[in-house]
């Protein structure tokens, strides 16, 4: 909390002396090196730079680790396959500390100072939303995977995409139907009090609506809290289901609380599994969960009716049949999200050679190259499954899963289909100019 | 739920968080009154208090208990020792300034905090309570570990006060608190103290992280809200005077759980602060400081 207020935070201090100073040295280079105009004319066969912002540190730093994983697996497989356009992926990374400031510092570092071509890979949806200025400002088109819904709201800018995950009004519409029809009828709501968890709070009630069930507490829980039994008070007793939804560390003591607080006489559950990415689902005092339900966006167990795909994808990330890292079972992987790394790096190598991308200049090509894609079938590039993409929002639409905790795994009970979470567009990025 | 039970829910999670607050806090207040530092640092004690209790209960197989309770003698005397050198080596050379001292356990704030995320890792992780006992009352259950919590707290934090008063020890520590330079001319030896505090003050801080980490777990930015609400304690409460330091715990703990079940957690916090401010405009010493001679 203190390092929140920035009170104590002295590294801001030295990482913007260093910026400038490496901003002073880059220009006096600039200046008197002709070689640098020599190397611009070389471009098209130098690597194309990826920057990855990456939460290595900070709340995110879970979803970091492993989307830094996949997405150096994505990347090799482009590059052992001939790279994009025949030119090699490089991935320069730099770590926002799970911080929207330094998110937008970062987007800058990238496209100033790197000089990367595109910026990927943000997941948290404050970091997206105080990143998206930055990368409108300096022109440099911004690829997502972060599940949130202000990529397709249309209130970020023409530079921002989400084309490897589905965003969180999809998820919520297309599973809205099993909810009212499995678990049941009068749903309490309890999300964290931040973008992420507003767009639960704004799209559940509407959804559940449509299908007969209503929403009959709302329950918002400030991101740092690290104590849950004080809220339960607020959940009414006609309850039949709680739909969670809680990101941070703290979340095994949200489980565990609840628990303690009703013992086996609970409320059926409803949760999206962001809660429990990167921890072992047969964690002591998560025994409560067992069949309780989940999103997830790609299964973190092998199911038996896995793709060869989906196969060949968890073989190249390093994650065995349970999810976790192979040879470490202790170390489980983010693996509802970070399916979206993977299949943003193909949709960006798809839209690079649609663009015939040459480098920085050709960035706005590239945005009207991303627009133009529709869907995505399938395969080694799609292995979570087919998605459709909406060119004026921005975003994609996949399938979901609905799994049960069960003998200490998740099974898949349900498979939404894309068309359930389709929706009106709420804007048109295209209008906008480049 | 009706109000008597609401307030019962309310009174015991406030209880919870005050008594790990004041074990916590004492540490804080312990070291600022004999040796006069300001050590931000302090949550992060907290917290590899957390993470070595985590690491010892599973590195023991068999009964969670047997883990536990090895958490609780192994990782607080850890803590102690990296305390320990941590004042050897920087506070010292120091020679204890004021101003250096809050730069130099900012710094450890950070190294330690980063060392953790790296051998450690960016996950949380849980330990087994030594026991898991679900207490039903007519309205809801609750944890019978949580209230064991709070009597351990208890006898730790009385413990720590018959050391104080009644032992050589404590007396030593009092007399340098009191005046250095005249514990000094009676043959004290006024830098052991110091480092000896310093490690206590660390070590209480780990003993409060090893009782909470079977509720909340281990994770490497969870001393960050210990040391602040230590800051408002301590500050509450009076720097450098234990009785204070207890009495601001409860309160704060209490008015926390109390506040945060009835209104919003935020407001809680809002209060916590507003307190602060009122206690340093209207009584600067706090509620049971001593003005400074």
């Amino acid at each position: 909390m203190a390092d929140k207020n920035g009170f104590f935070d002295l590294s801001k201090s030295t990482l913007s002396r260093r910026t400038a100073l490496r901003g002073i040295a880059a220009g006096a280079g600039l200046a008197l090196a002709p070689g640098f105009v020599r190397y611009s004319q070389a471009q098209s066969s130098a690597p194309i730079k990826i920057g990855f912002q990456s939460h290595r540190t900070g709340i995110g730093a879970a979803y970091g680790r492993w989307y830094e994983k996949t997405s150096a697996a994505a990347v090799k497989a482009i590059n052992d396959a001939g790279g994009i356009g025949g030119r090699k992926v490089e991935l320069v990374i730099e770590d926002d500390g799970t911080d929207p400031a330094r998110g937008a510092e970062v987007v800058g570092k990238f496209a100033k100072q790197h000089k990367t071509d595109i910026v990927f890979g943000t997941l948290f949806s404050h970091v997206v939303i105080g990143s998206a200025p930055a990368a409108g400002e300096n022109k440099i088109p911004y690829f997502v995977v972060s599940e949130g819904h202000h990529v397709a709201s249309t209130k970020l800018n023409r530079y921002v995409f989400q084309p490897g995950i589905t965003d969180v009004k999809s998820q919520i519409q297309s599973m809205a139907p099993w909810i009212a029809a499995n678990a049941g009828k009068k749903v309490t709501q309890i999300f964290p009090d931040f973008a992420f968890g507003y767009d639960h709070r704004d799209y559940l009630p509407a959804a559940l609506k449509a299908q007969g069930a209503e929403v009959i507490a709302q329950i918002a829980i400030p991101p740092t809290e690290s104590s849950f039994t004080k809220y339960f008070p607020q959940i009414p007793a006609e309850t039949e289901v709680i739909y969670h939804v809680m990101v941070g560390p703290a979340v095994l003591t949200f489980v565990k609380e609840l628990g303690e607080f009703y013992g086996s006489q609970r409320p059926q559950l409803f949760g999206f599994i962001d809660s429990l990415e990167a921890v072992d689902i047969n964690s002591p005092g998560l025994e409560f969960l067992d069949g309780s339900h989940f999103w997830e966006g790609s299964p973190r167990y092998a199911q038996p009716d896995d793709s060869a795909a989906q196969k060949a994808y968890r073989a190249a990330v390093g994650i065995d049949d349970n999810g976790a890292a192979v040879g470490d079972p202790k170390d489980v992987s983010t693996a509802a999200h970070m399916f979206g790394c993977w299949e943003t790096l193909y949709v960006v190598k798809k839209a690079m050679e649609d663009a015939g991308y040459k480098g920085p200049e050709d960035r706005a090509k590239l945005v009207e190259a991303t627009e133009a894609l529709k869907e995505f079938a399938e395969g080694p590039e799609h292995p979570q499954g087919p998605k459709t993409f909406n060119g004026k929002i921005h975003q994609c639409f996949g399938i979901q899963n609905i799994s049960k905790v069960e003998g200490g795994k998740l099974k898949v009970v349900h498979k939404t289909k894309i068309e359930d979470g389709l929706y009106e567009p709420e804007g048109d990025y295209t209008t906008q100019a480049l | 739920m009706h109000f008597g039970p609401h307030l019962l829910l309310a009174a015991l999670e406030g209880l919870v968080t005050s008594a790990v607050l004041a074990l916590t806090a004492l540490g804080l207040s312990l070291v600022f009154g004999v040796m006069r530092i300001v050590n931000v640092a302090h949550g992060e004690f907290f917290m590899l208090g957390a993470v070595l209790a985590w690491a010892i209960s599973t590195a023991i197989s068999g009964h969670p208990a047997i883990g536990f309770v090895a958490a609780l003698v192994i990782a607080p005397l850890l803590v102690g020792l990296v305390a320990f050198l941590a004042e050897w080596l920087v506070l010292r050379r120091l020679n204890y300034n004021p101003e250096g001292t809050i730069v130099a356990t900012i710094g450890m704030l950070y190294i330690i905090q980063q060392l953790a995320l790296t051998f450690y890792g960016p996950e949380a992780r849980p330990v087994e309570p030594p026991f898991n006992y679900r207490i039903l009352l007519p309205w809801f259950g609750y944890s019978g570990y949580k209230l064991s919590v709070i009597a351990a707290s208890a006898v730790l934090l009385v413990i720590t006060w018959l050391v104080l008063t009644r032992t050589k020890i404590g007396l030593i520590m009092r007399a340098t608190q009191y005046d250095r330079e005249t514990a000094q001319a009676f043959g004290i030896p006024v830098e052991r103290v110091y480092a000896g505090v310093f490690a206590i003050g660390a070590m209480l801080a780990a003993i409060a992280a090893v009782l909470i980490v079977p509720i909340s777990q281990a994770h490497y930015l969870m001393g960050q809200d210990p040391l602040l609400l230590s800051f408002i304690v301590v500050i509450i409460g009076g720097l450098g005077s234990l009785r204070g330091t207890v009495v601001a715990a409860i309160l704060i703990g209490l008015s926390d759980g109390i506040v945060s079940v009835f209104f919003s957690p935020t407001l809680a916090k809002i209060i916590a602060t507003l307190v602060v401010a009122m206690v340093l405009v209207f009584r600067p010493q706090g509620l049971f400081g001593t003005t400074p001679r």
